[in-house]
């Protein structure tokens, strides 16, 4: 149990009594001569949407891939549910129950959509034919696929069986959106998940990701799309050459001040004072 | 970016007007395609119909022009016996194909696993059995060697195997001391490394073990390749290993795997190899590398990985030996089978370009 003093939070949130569901420390992450991640720290409290702004070459991208175990972070800690946590790849992270949706959405072209959605978690047959054989159950994974599907009511697709690169963009981030959702039980972390999508289906995503937060998941969501970080976030982190500025709330904090922030045209202190 | 801080929760005002939208939804296949697109996303949603469509094809045009003598039922045996070493060493390279690599030492392998087998059970009169597990492993340990360089080492496959391609050769030149073992003293010592050369004969055909063992091979190989996770791992990493690593397939793993069993498969086929000829040569199968490369791309894989399949590279070993046999039966002289091979190869990856750009 940490009880954190060192949050970096200027605004002040009603979250300080509750233990952070992933805590950060000092993460850092460097390529070559170029630092990525400098000392970044991250909160993530149980059942809120986490919204992740910041300029291009923030490093945001390397903070949520530190977060899903996609990198290994070269310094620093990491906390789940008060437990330091080594995330040394993706299947790492997902047994903690932490789905991503990558920008590259990180779906198989050639494969159909149930193989996709079930992607590095297929299910076997039950019984000889599963254990020994090693044979999918692939009915029962084409079930779950159409039915998921159709409770998104993100798209209308000929069959499930259809390979995914004959989607158009915004069926695809509905596919990869719809895995996230399905497997993550603790933290859904949503990459730009609106960015191909057209002004109806991302509206769906965003009731999405309130309806995932409805079942008591934190979401993060990372968008350069102010009114929609603005409108579904609880608490916003900015994130400026590498590392957490601030964090600030929508309902105290205004689009004009969180873009300042976020390139650098005014410091949190300014705005506190 | 304007200041709407006032109105936070809720829709936004420019989505207002999203209640006037238009309803209808699933607006899927109402513009109508040409002839060409539907064929395009047909062969798209099949990729073995092009090599089956060919086959037939090809048995009915030599049939035409030869006659009797080609689709006797002899005759077509006779070409699913000569299409077996292919066929094999096939089914090893479309695996690694579809992790989107290449195998050019597969023909090495299969030389060197049978000279290994031949040798410890003729020449040093080990027990069948220890000389016969002994291929196999040899044939493992280089598939492992392979996978180690292109998994750990991250070289191309195609240097990789290259390179190996001659290592192993010198090592079954050396190992061998490029004598032949003859046939008659394989059938004395070890009966069973000539075993898949057994002969059955049905209704005027004449198979092999060795036919029924490719069937079989291929029966099982497409079995992991389809119903098992391990099958939709090997597609995924040939298609977008970044994707496959994002989604928790330890990519290594499965590429190592499929160099291993590629290596195993080889040795196989060695055994194969040792049926169909009787002897064991350090000569042989040396056309066994390309053969295996232009059955896979005639069965309609796609080199750059996550697309063929083994049926599809079973078909194009069968439409490289229709081909063959035809040409000699039609009296065509022996260099035009090999042009009309190259044709074939040629044809089968601009096919397999055009079916690739199919769009949604």
């Amino acid at each position: 149990m940490s009880t954190n003093t060192f949050s970096t939070s200027h605004l002040g949130t009603d979250t300080g009594v509750r233990r952070p569901l992933i805590e950060a420390r000092g993460l850092v992450k460097r390529y070559g001569r170029v630092t990525a991640l400098d000392h970044a720290d991250f909160d993530l409290y149980p059942g809120e949407i986490l919204a992740v702004i910041g300029d291009n070459g923030a490093g945001k991208s390397s903070l949520i891939r530190a977060l899903s175990g996609a990198l290994v972070p070269d310094e620093g800690e990491i906390r789940f549910d008060g437990k330091p946590v080594q995330f040394r790849s993706p299947l790492d992270a997902q047994a903690a129950g932490i789905e991503t949706v990558y920008q590259s959405l990180a779906l198989a072209p050639g494969l159909s959509i149930a193989d996709n959605l079930f992607l590095g978690r297929e299910l076997r047959k039950p019984g000889v034919l599963g254990s020994v054989f090693r044979m999918l159950d692939r009915k029962s994974m084409q079930r779950m696929a159409r039915e998921k599907l159709t409770e998104l009511g993100l798209m209308t697709v000929q069959s499930i069986n259809q390979p995914v690169e004959t989607l158009s963009g915004g069926q695809r981030q509905g596919i990869a959106v719809a895995r996230a959702t399905a497997f993550g039980s603790r933290v859904v972390i949503l990459d730009e998940p609106t960015a191909a999508l057209g002004v109806k289906e991302s509206r769906r995503v965003l009731e999405l990701i309130l309806d995932v937060r409805r079942r008591g998941i934190a979401v993060v969501l990372i968008s350069h799309n102010m009114p929609h970080v603005f409108e579904i976030a609880d608490r916003i982190h900015i994130h400026r050459l590498g590392r957490r500025l601030t964090v600030v709330q929508p309902s105290t904090c205004t689009m004009s001040d969180a873009v300042a922030l976020m390139t650098g045209a005014r410091a949190p202190q300014e705005l506190a004072a | 970016m304007t200041d709407t801080s006032g109105e936070k929760r809720g829709m936004q005002a420019f989505e207002t007007v999203l209640s006037k939208q238009d309803t209808r939804v699933a607006e899927f296949e109402v513009h109508a395609r040409s002839p060409l697109q539907m064929l395009q996303h047909f062969l798209h949603a099949n990729p073995t119909a092009v090599p089956a469509i060919v086959l037939v094809l090809g048995v009915a045009v030599f049939s035409a022009i030869v006659g009797p003598r080609f689709y006797s039922a002899f005759n077509l045996s006779l070409i699913l016996q000569q299409v077996t070493i292919i066929c094999i060493i096939g089914v090893a390279q479309t695996l690694i194909v579809l992790t989107a690599g290449i195998d050019l030492s597969v023909g090495a392998v299969m030389v060197l696993c049978s000279v290994i087998m031949g040798k410890l059970a003729v020449a040093l009169g080990l027990p069948v059995p220890v000389a016969f597990a002994a291929g196999l492993a040899t044939g493992a340990a280089c598939g492992a060697f392979n996978g180690l360089l292109v998994v750990r080492l991250k070289l191309p496959p195609f240097i990789v195997t290259l390179g190996t391609w001659s290592i192993f050769f010198s090592l079954n030149l050396w190992y061998s001391g490029a004598q032949t073992i003859r046939a008659q003293d394989v059938a004395k010592a070890a009966p069973f490394l000539q075993w898949l050369g057994t002969p059955v004969d049905l209704l005027g055909a004449r198979l092999t073990y060795g036919t029924f063992f490719m069937l079989g091979l291929v029966a099982i190989v497409w079995y992991v390749l389809n119903r098992t996770a391990l099958g939709r791992h090997i597609y995924a990493v040939g298609d977008d290993p970044d994707a496959a690593r994002l989604a928790g397939i330890r990519t290594d793993k499965v590429l190592f795997s499929v160099y291993v069993a590629a290596g195993v498969i080889c040795a196989l086929g060695a055994w194969a190899l040792i049926g169909r000829i009787g002897s064991i040569s350090p000569q042989a199968g040396q056309t066994a590398n390309l053969d295996s490369i232009t059955a896979v791309v005639i069965g309609g894989a796609s080199l750059f990985g996550g697309r063929g399949s083994i049926i599809g590279t079973l078909i194009g070993a069968l439409i490289v030996g229709v081909s063959r046999s035809g040409l000699a039966l039609s009296g065509v002289d022996v260099l035009w089978q090999e042009f009309a091979v190259g044709s074939l190869i040629i044809v089968a990856v601009t096919l397999d370009q055009w079916i690739r750009k199919v769009s949604a």
